[in-house]
Formats: C-alpha cells, sequence, structure tokens
C-alpha cells in the first residue's frame, strides 16, 4: 500500500474512533457548545451534526459527483421520517417491520420518481424534482386518514422502539447510531464514487454527451445515483426521526432541501470532506446562533442590527452568499481563495449541454 | 353548466395569478439564462411593501386611492430590488450560471428570514375596496370580481411583455444581446445596462404577482413567494423553459386543471383536499414523459 492509501484509511477510522469516545469524555468548549459533551442536550446536537452530515453526502453524491442540481431532495428524507413513524405509530407495527418497509419504499419511489425527472437534465430536472417534492409536502399537510398529523407533526410510539433508544439517559446510543449513519454514508458514497458506475458518473458530470459517444446510457448511471442518494437520505430521516422522536413537516419543505444545498457548497461540491463539514457545521451555526443571538453582546446592538442576527437562516444565508462570491471552492478548497473549482466549471457546462438540444 | 361557468373562469383568474409570477422568471431566464429562486422573495418584497405603504397611509382619499398608491410603491420596489440584485449579486458572476442560481438560492432564503424577523410569521390584511370582494354574474355564475383584476393584469403584461420585447429599441437591444453580446457591446451600446433593465422588469412583474396575490388572497404572509414560486416553475416547465407565451398557455392549463380536479374531485371522489395540487405535479409528469421539451418544445 502506498501512503495515501494508507492515509486514506487512516485518518478516517482514527477519527470515527476519536468520535466514538467522545459521550465518555465531557469537553466543553465554551460558545460553540451549549454544554459538556456527555451531558445528553449537547450529545443530540452533534448527533444531529452527524445525521446531516451524512445526508449532505448523499446531497453531493447527486450535485456534486454527478452532476445533477435536485431541488427535491427533501422528500426522500421526509419519507425515511415519516414513513417509519406512521408505521410504528398508526400501524403498530414493530420496529424491523417499519424498517423494512421504509427500505423497501425508499428503493422503489427514486426509482419510479427518478425514471421521470431524469428524461429532462440541467434546469428543468431540478424543477421536476422540486415539483414532486412539493407533491410530498402537500400530502403531509393535508393529513390523509389524519396519518401524517398535519402541521402539527407526529409523534413515535415509544413502545415499538427497543428500550436502548428510548428516554434521555440513552442519548448516547443514538449519538453511536448517528456517528455509524456518518461513516456508513462516508464508506458507501466512497466505495461508489470509485467504482465503475461511479466513474462514469463523473464522466456524466465531465461530458455527457462523450459517455453517450462511447455508448453508455447515461439515463440508467444517473438513475443509479439518484436512487443510491435518495436511499441513503431515506435512511438519513430514519435516523433523524429516532433522534429527534417525531415527525415535523419542516423536512418535507423546498428548503430543506435548499439548506442540504447551502450545506454542499459551504463545505466544498464535489468533495466528501466538504459535505461533511458543511452539513455538521450548517446544523450547528443553525443550532447555536439562536441562543448566541440572546447573548448580552447582540442583545446591545441597535434593533436594526438585532432583528436580523436573531434569525439563524438569516445568518447562513449571508455566510453562504460570501461563499459563493470569494470561497467558491468551499471550506474543504479553503487554500485556493477565490478561484472557482473545476468541479463547479464542469457542473456549469453538465448544465448548459442538457439545457440545449444536442 | 353555472358551476362549469364559474370553475372555468376562476380557473382561468387562478392561471392568472401564476402566470403572473411565471413571466418574470420567464423573462429572466429566457433572456439571461439565470434561474431565478430569489422570484418569489422580489414577489414577497413587493407584496410586504404595498401592505406596509397602504397600513401608513392612514387617511388618505379612499381605500381604493390607498390600495392603487401602496401598490404603486410597491412595483417601484419590485423594481429597484430587481435592479440591485442584478447589479452587486447577478453581474459579478456574468457566465457563472451556477453561481447565480446559488446566489439567488440564498437571497430567497435571507429574504424570507429577514421579513420573518421583522414582521413575523402570521398573515397580513391587504384592504382593498369593497367592489374588489363583490361577484359578477355571467352565465349564471357568480365570479369575484378579484379574478377579473388577475387575467385582465395578465394580459396586460403577456401583451406588454411581447409588445416590449419585440417593437421598442430597448427591446432590440435585449434580444440582439442575448444573441450575441460582443457584438452588440463592439456597436458601443451597453448591454449591461439592458440586462440590468431585465431584471428590473422582472421585479416589477414578481412585484405585480405579490400585490395581486395580495388580493387574491386578501392577505400576505412571509411564505407566498416559495409556495406560489413551486406553481410558477410548474408552468415555467410545462410551458417550455424561457417561453413566455408557453407560460401563459401552461398557466391557463395548471390553473383550470387545479381548480376542475379541485371540485369535481372532491364531490365524487369526496376524497382529500389538495387533489388539485397533486393533479398539478401529475400533469407536470405527463407532459414531460410526452414532451420532455413542455408544451413550446424549445428543450431538447
Amino acid at each position: 500500500m502506498s501512503a495515501r492509501q494508507v492515509r486514506n484509511v487512516a485518518i478516517p477510522v482514527v477519527l470515527l474512533v476519536a468520535l466514538a469516545f467522545v459521550p465518555r469524555l465531557s469537553i466543553d468548549i465554551p460558545y460553540v457548545l451549549g454544554g459538556s459533551t456527555d451531558t445528553p442536550g449537547t450529545l443530540q446536537l452533534l448527533a444531529l451534526m452527524l445525521v446531516f452530515a451524512g445526508v449532505a453526502l448523499t446531497y453531493d453524491l447527486l450535485f456534486g459527483y454527478t452532476g445533477l442540481l435536485s431541488f427535491g431532495h427533501a422528500l426522500y428524507f421526509a419519507l425515511g421520517v415519516y414513513l417509519t413513524a406512521i408505521a410504528m405509530t398508526k400501524w403498530h407495527w414493530s420496529f424491523a417491520a417499519s424498517l423494512l418497509l421504509t427500505a423497501v419504499v425508499g428503493l422503489v419511489l427514486p426509482l419510479l420518481l427518478g425514471s421521470v425527472s431524469l428524461r429532462v437534465g440541467g434546469i428543468a430536472f431540478a424543477m421536476v424534482t422540486l415539483a414532486f417534492a412539493q407533491a410530498g409536502q402537500i400530502l403531509v399537510q393535508q393529513n390523509p386518514h389524519k396519518l401524517t398529523g398535519g402541521e402539527e407533526g407526529l409523534g413515535v410510539d415509544y413502545h415499538q422502539l427497543p428500550e436502548g433508544l428510548v428516554g434521555v439517559f440513552n442519548t448516547k446510543h443514538l449519538y453511536w447510531i448517528a456517528l455509524g449513519y456518518a461513516a456508513a454514508v462516508f464508506a458507501i458514497v466512497r466505495w461508489a464514487v470509485e467504482s465503475s458506475p461511479g466513474r462514469v458518473w463523473q464522466a456524466i458530470r465531465e461530458n455527457e454527451l462523450r459517455v453517450e459517444v462511447i455508448g453508455l446510457r447515461p439515463f440508467v448511471f444517473k438513475l443509479m445515483a439518484f436512487v443510491l442518494s435518495s436511499f441513503l437520505a431515506t435512511a438519513g430521516g430514519v435516523v433523524y426521526l429516532l433522534l429527534i422522536g417525531g415527525a415535523t413537516p419542516e423536512v418535507t419543505t423546498a428548503n430543506f432541501t435548499l439548506t442540504l444545498l447551502v450545506m454542499v457548497v459551504i463545505g466544498g461540491t464535489g468533495t466528501r470532506w466538504g459535505a461533511l463539514i458543511g452539513g455538521a457545521l450548517y446544523t450547528l451555526l443553525d443550532h447555536r446562533l439562536g441562543s448566541l443571538a440572546g447573548s448580552d453582546a447582540v442583545d446591545s446592538l441597535p434593533s436594526v442590527l438585532k432583528t436580523p442576527l436573531q434569525e439563524p437562516l438569516f445568518v447562513l444565508g449571508v455566510l453562504f452568499i460570501l461563499v459563493v462570491f470569494f470561497v467558491p471552492g468551499g471550506i474543504a478548497r479553503i487554500d485556493r481563495l477565490g478561484r472557482r473549482p473545476r468541479t463547479l466549471q464542469r457542473l456549469e457546462e453538465a448544465l448548459h449541454t442538457t439545457q440545449e438540444p444536442a | 353548466m353555472d358551476t362549469f361557468v364559474l370553475l372555468s373562469i376562476t380557473g382561468l383568474g387562478l392561471g392568472a395569478m401564476y402566470f403572473l409570477v411565471a413571466s418574470g422568471l420567464s423573462l429572466i431566464y429566457g433572456l439571461m439564462g439565470v434561474l431565478n429562486f430569489a422570484h418569489g422573495a422580489f414577489l414577497t418584497v413587493g407584496a410586504y411593501a404595498t401592505w406596509y405603504t397602504e397600513s401608513k397611509l392612514g387617511g388618505v382619499g379612499n381605500v381604493g386611492v390607498r390600495f392603487v398608491l401602496a401598490a404603486l410603491v410597491g412595483l417601484a420596489v419590485g423594481a429597484i430590488v430587481g435592479a440591485v440584485v442584478e447589479i452587486a449579486l447577478i453581474r459579478p458572476l456574468y457566465q457563472r450560471h451556477i453561481e447565480q442560481v446559488l446566489v439567488t438560492v440564498g437571497l430567497a432564503l435571507v429574504t424570507t428570514a429577514l421579513v420573518q424577523a421583522i414582521w413575523g410569521n402570521d398573515a397580513r390584511t391587504v384592504a382593498v375596496p369593497s367592489w374588489v370582494g363583490d361577484t359578477t354574474h355571467v352565465l349564471g355564475a357568480s365570479i369575484p370580481n378579484d379574478r377579473w383584476i388577475e387575467i385582465a393584469a395578465a394580459l396586460l403584461v403577456l401583451f406588454g411583455l411581447e409588445a416590449f420585447l419585440r417593437r421598442t429599441r430597448y427591446g432590440l437591444i435585449i434580444r440582439a444581446g442575448v444573441e450575441n453580446r460582443a457584438m452588440v457591446t463592439a456597436l458601443g451600446i451597453d448591454v449591461r445596462k439592458a440586462f440590468t433593465l431585465v431584471f428590473a422588469i422582472g421585479g416589477v412583474a414578481a412585484a405585480l404577482a405579490g400585490v395581486l396575490s395580495g388580493v387574491y388572497f386578501g392577505t400576505v404572509d412571509p411564505s407566498r413567494g416559495t409556495s406560489l414560486l413551486i406553481f410558477a416553475f410548474i408552468v415555467v416547465v410545462i410551458g417550455g423553459l424561457g417561453s413566455i407565451r408557453g407560460s401563459a398557455l401552461a398557466a391557463v392549463v395548471v390553473g383550470l386543471t387545479q381548480q376542475y380536479v379541485n371540485y369535481y374531485g372532491s364531490v365524487h371522489l369526496s376524497a382529500l383536499g389538495g387533489l388539485g395540487d397533486l393533479s398539478v405535479v401529475l400533469l407536470l409528469g405527463l407532459v414531460l414523459l410526452a414532451r420532455p421539451g413542455g408544451l413550446s418544445g424549445k428543450l431538447a
């Protein structure tokens, strides 16, 4: 093994082990975390950061690696959240049966919707995925047969869950599940991207026409990436459900997908570490900015500054725009400040070639 | 029969509102290749500017005068926001369409958050003259008057935009700038100004849609822009990206479908509400399967 191969295995493994020990340690980073890492509140925040690190990476698999700009990723995440919750709470299915059902639907649904939406490319694809996700949001809002709980959301029936996943005392178990999820997504995405279909995905991003000329059908490969990414997002939805203990309609909205896009771009499009960092950082800021806005330093500001600062989305949106302008490569490529990464250039061309008749 | 007439005309009214949102989107995309995700934010800003002005006007004239004045302020704010966004955020990223989309996404998030921070999440009532809430009888059906306003405004925007692009000097410069930017610049014409104008017009169209959505729903709220934007996207894709006439046709089809399905669906199936919204998404799927380029077939 070359030094590079050793490093590619060693760094993730060391990081994984270190993160696995976090619930056993008592670390408090002032301002950044709300309390010591062995307290349930902080552990839950850390677990959320891990879940969104993973989900952001599933989005990057589509956007950064295959060049597909989807605005409907929320649908598949919400599927994991809602279907599992409904099966356990409304139909009184066992935990295992609910997971199985979610897994099956989590494969079939993206296969169906993906084969329709991938008939168009570029911006049209983005809008079609958005429309499908909108249908999901409408369904959840309409609350058919009182299944989804509408605006109120839906709590999980704790009796169906394994004992080790219930209660504040067991937050560390949920943390480990979230860590396992992020690690699994990382490993699967790396394996998939380096497999031969994965190379075709990147070739599609680079030049779809050339892939076609070679004699491969880009549609099939794009569908593979779409299904894999959606399925992993559904799995992330299940972990999120366990962590939060219920389903809320926010996860079905177009804004939810946009936050995934924001995470990936802030972290670095088309880089595995970037998406992970972006997802974790965004979640941290989203949760901590609110409490920081209540601090004395912000409180003493005039209301013109104070009012917007109290909205985490305002601060994150501004941060996002600044990143797009000045660090287009994201945090992962911060050493190349202001230079546009090749991935974005290729994405640009990918969007264009699929827009106009070839 | 009278139910059918009622559904058809209210469907046209709904379609007219979708077209008002879609027109600006389609204009900017068709001419500049920018998918303006902030279009919904422009709409929200225009609607709130109108509501805010109206609430500050107090005893000036009667309610009709106040509404018209406030709406004019709303449109002006829409134009200014559109132009400022183009100059500050879009122009520096010329030829970088991905970044342009991303910036408008960020702008949409920021604007919604800002409106929420300042005015809260509650819906705000827009005061309109009482005749707007009355009905007119057509073939035995009572049509709410606000639908006529929507339809009239949509026709005005459709023919106005077409005439502007085809018959005026500025329209000529814009179309030429789209075809060959370098050549138009070489002729000594500042194309950048023309593109700022396109964005300003898009901003006005969005603000108009915002004002009239305030008339249609009677209120404005921070998420209005986002929810209408999604229907506008559907309309734009069904109509064929970048084609204003295609958008107009698609808006009519979508509005009518939604209205018919909502009514007949709930009568005959006694099913859940929101069936009309779902039917629109289904319609989009069917159109894409049959004609991936949308009705006007501009796409590959």
